[in-house]
């Protein structure tokens, strides 16, 4: 039996307007991967990631999660947009965490992560506060329950928003240059918590800048430029051994 | 040698001098009678018509909330039909005096004698008179209310455009619907852009109401011409009804006060105090200080 793939991308294309941004995406993710996406900025690895739960509509191609296309559905060879609750519906699975953490300011760290378990799967709020708590213990953070976002630091404020995510069990964690606005003295704690994550066996995709992250704990690594993928492999083999010149120009500013 | 400002004293001078011609007026005035204004300020007609000014300020905001609501949605959506429709009401509504409204309201019965329920073009199952079912309150609310709609659409169109798109591409990263992302995410956030001018908004509908009088309604300013108008004390009247508009605003924007400062949680660090805990925690310094001397 061979296992299926958590995200499939055939072809995926997208363009705002006249400019192609996504010229053509072919990759897998496995299940329990931690999948790397590396690039200069514009190479169109954010767009990719955000299509991934549809926050994006593609344009042509497929991707597919645990099997199933996102955001649309096929008939007759045609896609139709699926309706806000069903889109909805699929990005429950997908967590998503975003470089400018996106914490609801209104709320406490305990009522952003307990927001989206009790109005959308309707866990009870006692439960999903036990819950709640539980996951910020895990993130580190169980002290800081009550403060609002703008009484945390930035690398507080990330871990609150993967505590977030993690709050709806999702079967795939997307991180948006998690630790870029991060001062660089915080950006160790968010990795530990990622680190973490990949331990207990979420498949995560990470568009990073940290190369050494990846290095570390990536299972599989993409290079993109330009809207294309340019080398994909181990990430070790690609950032020690880059087979192509763009690769190398980009890892001898970056490295 | 401390900094002069003598235009700070000619100021102080000038509102001094105005301010003693203010009082001497008022003491020796023949036709301010503090008296009657006193016995105006709470005479029974002017009672009912604050009754009235007040159900008429309440009720036409809340149809203007909950329009002004629905259509800044209307208008931010990605449907042409539902954003053109709420741009064509916004457009009608702001584009003529709301006095006229009020009239309109008023006589729409000619326009359309008989409202039904019942299918479009088809059989009606029960209808009215309209002049039985709106009478002239009724009148007033909707053409108040339904005026405020527009102007409140675009105040909380201006809210939600305040809030980071990325708050709602969290939201729907979560999982949750428009409708939750909206009611739940957006707009407790852009409340804070909302509040401000919303109270401006409530304040001017207390003094829009007194419009109503326009079309024989007995709200407060429409009593206080009565009782002139009987009596012959105008000022007095005028003096009456005002410090009734004065309270009444100065109530609203104590309240609007604390609406501001329950929706500023989370965006400061510290909440601001209360001018009660102002008062109090001066007071407390002022004992210390009284006690280490």
């Amino acid at each position: 039996m061979t296992v299926e793939p958590m995200v499939r991308a055939e072809q995926v294309h997208k363009s705002y307007g006249s400019v192609e941004v996504l010229k053509g995406i072919d990759l897998q993710v496995m299940p329990g991967q931690v999948f790397c996406l590396v690039g200069p900025s514009g190479s169109g690895k954010s767009t990719f990631l955000r299509c991934i739960n549809h926050l994006e509509q593609i344009n042509a191609g497929r991707l597919y999660v645990d099997g199933e296309l996102v955001g649309y559905r096929e008939k007759g060879g045609k896609l139709h947009e699926l309706r806000d609750r069903e889109v909805a519906e699929q990005r429950r699975d997908i967590g998503m965490v975003f470089q400018r953490f996106n914490l609801f300011p209104h709320m406490t760290a305990l009522e952003n992560v307990v927001e989206a378990p009790t109005r959308v799967k309707k866990v009870p709020r006692a439960q999903a506060r036990e819950q709640g708590m539980e996951l910020l213990t895990k993130v580190g953070l169980a002290d800081k329950a009550g403060n609002y976002p703008s009484q945390l630091s930035g690398g507080q404020q990330q871990r609150v928003a993967i505590a977030r995510a993690l709050a709806m069990e999702p079967k795939l964690m997307l991180f948006d240059e998690p630790t870029s606005a991060l001062d660089p003295e915080l950006v160790g704690d968010v990795l530990d918590v990622m680190r973490g994550l990949a331990q207990d066996g979420m498949t995560m995709i990470v568009v990073t800048h940290e190369m050494g992250f990846a290095r570390e704990v990536g299972d599989s690594l993409v290079f993109m430029d330009g809207g294309v993928v340019v080398e994909s492999g181990h990430p070790r083999e690609v950032l020690t051994n880059p087979q192509h010149e763009r690769t190398r120009a980009f890892l001898s500013k970056v490295l | 040698m401390p900094v002069r400002h003598p235009g700070r004293w000619v100021a102080i001078a000038v509102i001094a001098v105005l301010t003693a011609m203010l009082v001497h007026l008022a003491v020796t005035s023949s036709v301010l009678h503090w008296d009657v204004v006193g016995q105006i300020f709470t005479y029974n007609t002017v009672l009912a018509g604050l009754g009235r000014t007040m159900g008429l300020t309440v009720l036409a905001m809340v149809i203007g909330i909950v329009g002004g609501i629905l259509l800044a949605v209307m208008r931010l959506s990605k449907n042409p039909v539902l954003s053109g429709a709420s741009w064509i009401y916004i457009w009608v509504f702001r584009g003529t005096p709301v006095l006229v409204q009020l009239f309109f309201w008023n006589f729409l019965g000619a326009l359309i004698p008989q409202v039904g329920i019942g299918i479009p073009f088809g059989p009606t199952f029960a209808s009215w008179n309209y002049n039985d079912l709106v009478g002239l309150f009724t009148a007033a609310v909707l053409a108040l209310g339904l005026n405020e709609a527009a102007y409140f659409a675009e105040i909380v169109r201006a809210g939600i455009l305040s809030v980071d798109e990325g708050q709602a591409e969290a939201a729907s990263s979560l999982g949750l619907t428009h409708a939750q992302t909206l009611w739940r995410v957006v707009l407790p956030q852009a409340m804070r852009v909302i509040i401000p001018p919303a109270g401006n908004e409530t304040i001017s509908m207390l003094k829009t109401t007194s419009l109503v009088s326009a079309i024989a309604l007995e709200d407060l300013t429409r009593a206080g011409q009565d009782i002139a108008s009987r009596t012959f004390y105008e000022i007095p009247a005028l003096v009456g009804i005002s410090l009734w508009y004065l309270l009444l605003t100065s109530i609203l924007s104590v309240g609007q006060y604390y609406v501001e400062r329950y929706y500023a949680r989370g965006a400061n660090r510290v909440l601001p105090e209360t001018p009660w805990q102002k008062v109090r925690k001066n007071l407390f310094s002022l004992e210390r200080a009284g006690g280490t001397a």
